[in-house]
């Protein structure tokens, strides 16, 4: 093998991948794609986790058919796979009438399978709470509710962090299978841009954009797991 | 008889009598007596398992004893008409294993039903903690969190959260058998102190000598039931019944 052939292995895999004409021709679209990846994610992560943490709740209230449900609920939306939600939704709802646009159909079919997740980890955050804590905060006279609310929950959250922050995280990562339904976001437009200009850059920007997206979520995490250690070193 | 009843001042600030309980098919009370006057320091002994915690727990229904009546102050506890949240109020408690808030600092351990539960404005609490907690001798602890604290420290804080509260009897179950020896007595220090302020108590305790020191009665409990009562010197150096001297005997190895 001589130098100039390696030269040119080397020539196609920086034209293939780090090829700068594309990038400049396709990069402020696909960068408009990582703003839906972030608003969809927001919307997912919020409503996601806001929805767990209210049925875990819920469910320390012990409501025997109402606990049902959710169980029932938390089980099937963490058996399916994202993909098969996002499909039923997209392509089976419009046979009974209900049309939903693309987007919404991501967010809320990933909100949903991060509420059932959301909702077991602040659960086993609740029942791990030593039993203690309940009574010695009944016996001062707080009611069910406002021991749940100041003494339960905050260190149910806690106990939950570390784990929510992974699962947020590894779901909203799905939010790429929204490219299967036509959602504009990174991966769906690094996609097309892969097509159309028969060269792999687009998707070079799309894991570029994926890694600055997701970084400061894994950073967050960490702060948050940090502040939350109440005095124990 | 009803003269008795309709008497203004009771003779009992906790008058519980027969007191039952089941967890399952187990019966752990079976019609206990528990009568404490104001201002007294009750002892409460007796072997692992015979129903010193379940009693206490009944007492402020943390438990729900299945029958008998406890009244409180004149206030039957077990009337469904009894605000239990108001009651508990008026009962402290204090745990084995201290059962601090451990996200939330000293002060706001203290303070929390205090604002919650008594509507106090925050600055009120605070002062309030403050004053707890020279009362345990524990006054620049407000900003720690329980985690920096020693076994005896947490305990006292214990404390101070309960009595707080201002509540007309504290009860503490087995209050210093999770600490250090050395450590011990600091805790006992302040209930000697709580006494010696008339503040009513009822303790689930093996700690003979301070019970020989300080308890105004001492109330022997096995499977279930009061065995024997009396004051320290008559439980502890004279026991009637076979139980209690082979309990004494067991505890003094
Ligand atoms: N929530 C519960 N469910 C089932 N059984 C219970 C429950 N709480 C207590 N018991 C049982 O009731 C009995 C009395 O328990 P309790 O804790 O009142 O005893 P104790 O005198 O405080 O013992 P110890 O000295 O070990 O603290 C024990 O046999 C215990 O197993
Ligand atoms: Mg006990």
């Amino acid at each position: 093998m001589t130098a100039a052939d390696a030269m040119s292995n080397w020539d196609r895999f920086v034209f293939t991948f780090f090829n700068a004409d594309i990038a400049m021709k396709y990069g402020w679209e696909i960068l408009q794609g990582a703003g839906v990846t972030i608003l969809a994610g927001l919307a997912v992560v919020i409503t996601g986790i806001g929805a767990g943490f209210g049925l875990a709740a819920l469910r320390a209230i012990g409501w025997k058919p109402v606990n049902f449900l959710i169980i029932v609920f938390v089980d099937i939306f963490r058996s399916l796979p994202p993909l098969a939600i996002i499909l039923v939704l997209f392509f089976g709802f419009p046979n009974i009438g209900i049309v939903l646009p693309s987007l919404i159909v991501l967010w809320m079919s990933l909100g949903a399978v991060l509420a059932a997740f959301a909702e077991e980890i602040f659960w086993a955050g609740i029942t791990s709470v030593p039993k203690g804590q309940w009574l010695a905060a009944r016996s001062t006279g707080l009611t069910f509710a406002q021991t749940l609310r100041y003494v339960i929950l905050p260190q149910a959250v806690r106990l939950g962090i570390p784990p929510l922050t992974n699962r947020a995280i590894s779901i909203t990562k799905n939010l790429a299978l929204g490219s299967a339904i036509g959602v504009n976001e990174i991966l769906g437009r690094a996609n097309s841009a892969l097509s159309m200009s028969a060269n792999a850059t687009p998707l070079t920007m799309g894991a570029l954009l994926y890694v600055l997206v997701f970084i400061p979520l894994v950073i967050a995490s960490r702060t948050l797991e940090r502040n939350y250690r109440w005095g124990e070193h | 008889m009803s003269s008795a009843a309709a008497a203004p001042v009771p003779r009992y600030l906790l008058e519980a009598r027969g007191v039952r309980k089941s967890f399952g098919t187990t019966e752990v009370l079976k019609g206990v007596d528990l009568l404490v006057e104001p201002g007294k320091l009750v002892f409460l002994i007796g072997p692992s398992g015979s129903g010193k915690s379940t009693l206490l727990r009944c007492c402020n229904r943390l438990e729900e004893p299945d029958g008998g009546s406890i009244i409180m102050d004149n206030v039957d506890l077990l009337s469904p008409r009894t605000d239990i949240n108001a009651a508990r109020r008026q009962i402290g408690m204090v745990f084995q294993s201290f059962n601090l808030y451990p996200h939330l600092t000293v002060q706001k351990n203290i303070t929390l039903a205090l604002r919650k539960v008594a509507g106090m404005s925050t600055a009120d609490a605070n002062a309030r903690a403050a004053e707890m907690l020279a009362l345990v001798g524990l006054p620049d602890k407000a900003a720690s969190y329980p985690a920096q604290l020693s076994g005896g420290q947490q305990q006292r804080i214990g404390i101070a959260r309960s009595l707080a509260l201002n509540p007309k009897i504290i009860l503490m179950d087995e209050p210093t058998s999770a600490l250090d020896p050395e450590l011990v007595g600091s805790v006992l220090a302040v209930v000697k102190d709580l006494r010696a302020r008339g503040i009513t108590m009822v303790i689930a305790s093996h700690e003979m000598n301070f019970a020989r020191e300080a308890a105004d009665k001492v109330v022997f409990l096995d499977g279930g039931l009061v065995i024997e009562q009396g004051s320290a010197e008559d439980v502890f150096l004279r026991p009637q019944e076979d139980r209690t001297k082979r309990f004494l005997a067991q505890i003094r190895h």
